[in-house]
């Protein structure tokens, strides 16, 4: 089976709704592809359902009407030559045949390894947030959140407004002004967080800076967390603790389709072009920037593919927002003392049981993926890999297809896709 | 554009053999915390794991869905008669 295309976005997030409406107004025949069942990305998560929030509701019905397709549930896997993408559906798989791209495939949270990370009911922060948005029963519980900056804060307001009982708040951010800055952040709607009166809700939730998990404990789930507060130790029962620290772009599809790749974000030109020739790049991708400059990039983008003029105005307002995000990564990059919580029995690698005490002698990662099969499982070095870089500085590897774990079956390319001349069909 | 699922008739699947309701829109990572243990796999030496990220990149959600092994739960929205197994 295949589709052909003017235009495909790939993420269903803020960053591909806005550029896919933008360019499907225009005239271009687009499509859409997602992972998840439903479009809205990480921060719009089940917002199709709810209609809860008003910027969400507005683009999601913009969305709509623009006549974009959307095929969600479809993990695009491999591109196999230039203009075509392989993406897997369920069981079965199809071919995209496109003119133009954008990536728009956000951003996922850095794991960090500490004893006891792999014990069920330790989650990511943001990761505890959405598996609660999709229903994770939270009532009730208690939750210890670890981790930095704003996103902190968005994951308590859900767990709260779910009826879970967020005990305490640890930001590893060394400083308290950092803490006050994200803390001015929802005061600003048009800013990262939206909603002002989230901070008046969570003020009985202590909070603390200088703050971060030492280790989970439980035997076969966690049953409490010990934490340094400002150098001393506390020790707190909960049934849940989310811990990540800050987030990552998700680079597999941009690395594979050749997109340059510099300190993490894809490098992407005033109009927000890759060096491959047709393939745009959004949001998370350019760098960790939140919601709004997710949709002025999206805009953007969207306009770029269709040829449309770009008004000076959102050129603006993008240079703003790359000042915030900017900030941003300052606040958010792990303090030293998270690098050294693995013990040697700590499983680095999640997919493969690899503890720590096996790299020894490694000075790389491929070294790492050679002898200590490190990023070698399900997840392909998707979480250890972020970790990795972070703890040994080791960086990332050229992507292989298939850039997520694919079936066999899926990875054939059918004869009538694979011909050089593009074949339109409606 | 759907409307709000709230109003939606209720899912009923199966999670080890035993059936389990939830309300429509909850991913499978979420109906197996709702059984009250959401473990989804067991790792190369048997201890248990559970979902992580939330979002299809840690992996650490699979199960076995209608019979296709290894598949994210948390990406899976409940349907009626979803067969669910877990291997930890
Ligand atoms: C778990 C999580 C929760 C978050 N919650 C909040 C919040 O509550 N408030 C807030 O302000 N910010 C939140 N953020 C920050 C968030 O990244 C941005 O605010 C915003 O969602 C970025 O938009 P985006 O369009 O760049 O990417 P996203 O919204 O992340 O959308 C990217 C989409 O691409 C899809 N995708 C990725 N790879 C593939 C592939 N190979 N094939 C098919 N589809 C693919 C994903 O399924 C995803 O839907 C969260 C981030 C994470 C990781
Ligand atoms: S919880 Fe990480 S992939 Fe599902």
């Amino acid at each position: 089976m295949r589709e052909t295309c003017d235009l495909v976005v790939i993420g269903a997030g803020p960053g591909g709704l806005a550029a896919a409406s933008v360019a499907a107004e225009a005239g271009l025949k687009v499509l859409v592809l997602d992972a998840q069942p439903e479009p809205g990305g990480q921060v719009w998560r089940g917002e199709a359902r709810k209609g809860s929030n008003r910027l969400a509701r507005r683009w999601l019905h913009r969305f709509a009407a623009s006549g974009a397709r959307f095929r969600p549930g479809a993990r695009v896997i491999a591109a196999p030559e230039r203009g075509v993408l392989l993406v897997e559906e369920g069981a079965s798989s199809f071919a995209v045949r496109y003119s133009r791209a954008v990536l728009a495939t956000g951003a996922r949270e850095r794991f960090l390894p500490f004893p006891g990370w792999t014990l069920p009911g330790v989650m990511g922060v943001s990761g505890l947030q959405v598996l609660v948005k999709d229903g994770f029963p939270i009532e009730g519980k208690r939750v210890v959140l670890a981790g930095t900056g704003p996103l902190l804060l968005a994951a308590a307001a859900t767990i709260h407004s779910h009826g879970g009982d967020v005990l305490f708040i640890a930001d590893q951010a060394s400083a308290a002004n950092h803490w006050s800055f994200a803390l001015q952040l929802w005061r600003h709607p048009s800013k990262l967080l939206q909603g002002a009166a989230l901070t008046a809700k969570l003020v009985t939730v202590p909070t603390s800076t200088e703050a971060w998990v030492l280790a989970a404990e439980g035997s076969d789930r966690v049953e409490s967390v010990r934490l340094s507060v400002r150098g001393r130790e506390e020790h707190l029962r909960c049934d849940y603790l989310g811990a990540a620290y800050g987030l990552v772009p998700n680079l597999e599809l941009p690395r594979l389709l050749g997109c340059a790749v510099s300190d993490g974000a894809v490098v992407v030109n005033e109009r927000l072009e890759t060096r491959v020739p047709g393939v745009h790049a959004v949001g998370e991708l350019l760098g960790i920037g939140g919601v709004d400059q997710a949709l002025v990039t999206g805009e953007l983008a969207g306009l770029v593919a269709a040829e449309q003029p770009v008004p000076p105005a959102l050129e603006r307002s993008l240079q703003g927002i790359r000042t915030f995000a900017a900030h941003l990564a300052r606040h958010d990059t792990p303090r030293d003392e998270l690098r050294r919580l693995a013990t040697p029995d700590t499983l680095l690698c999640r997919c493969e049981d690899v503890p720590l005490s096996a790299l020894e002698g490694c000075t790389n990662l491929r070294e790492a993926r050679l002898y200590a099969r490190v990023g070698m499982g399900a997840c392909q070095g998707r979480t250890c890999g972020a970790a990795a870089q972070t703890l040994f500085g080791w960086s990332g590897e050229d992507v292989r297809p298939p850039c997520l774990p694919a079936r066999i079956g899926s990875l054939r390319l059918s004869p009538d896709v694979s011909s050089s001349t593009p074949t339109r069909e409606s | 554009m759907r409307e709000a699922s709230s109003k939606k008739a209720p899912v009923t699947l199966r999670i080890n053999g035993h059936a389990v309701t939830v309300p429509a829109g909850t991913s499978v990572a979420a109906a197996l915390a709702m059984t009250g243990r959401f473990i989804s796999r067991a790792d190369l030496s048997g201890r248990p794991r559970g979902p992580m990220c939330g979002m299809g990149v840690c992996f650490e959600c699979r199960a076995t869905i209608d019979g296709v092994a290894e598949t994210l739960t948390c990406l899976v929205p409940c349907r009626d008669d979803l067969e669910v197994v877990t291997d930890g």
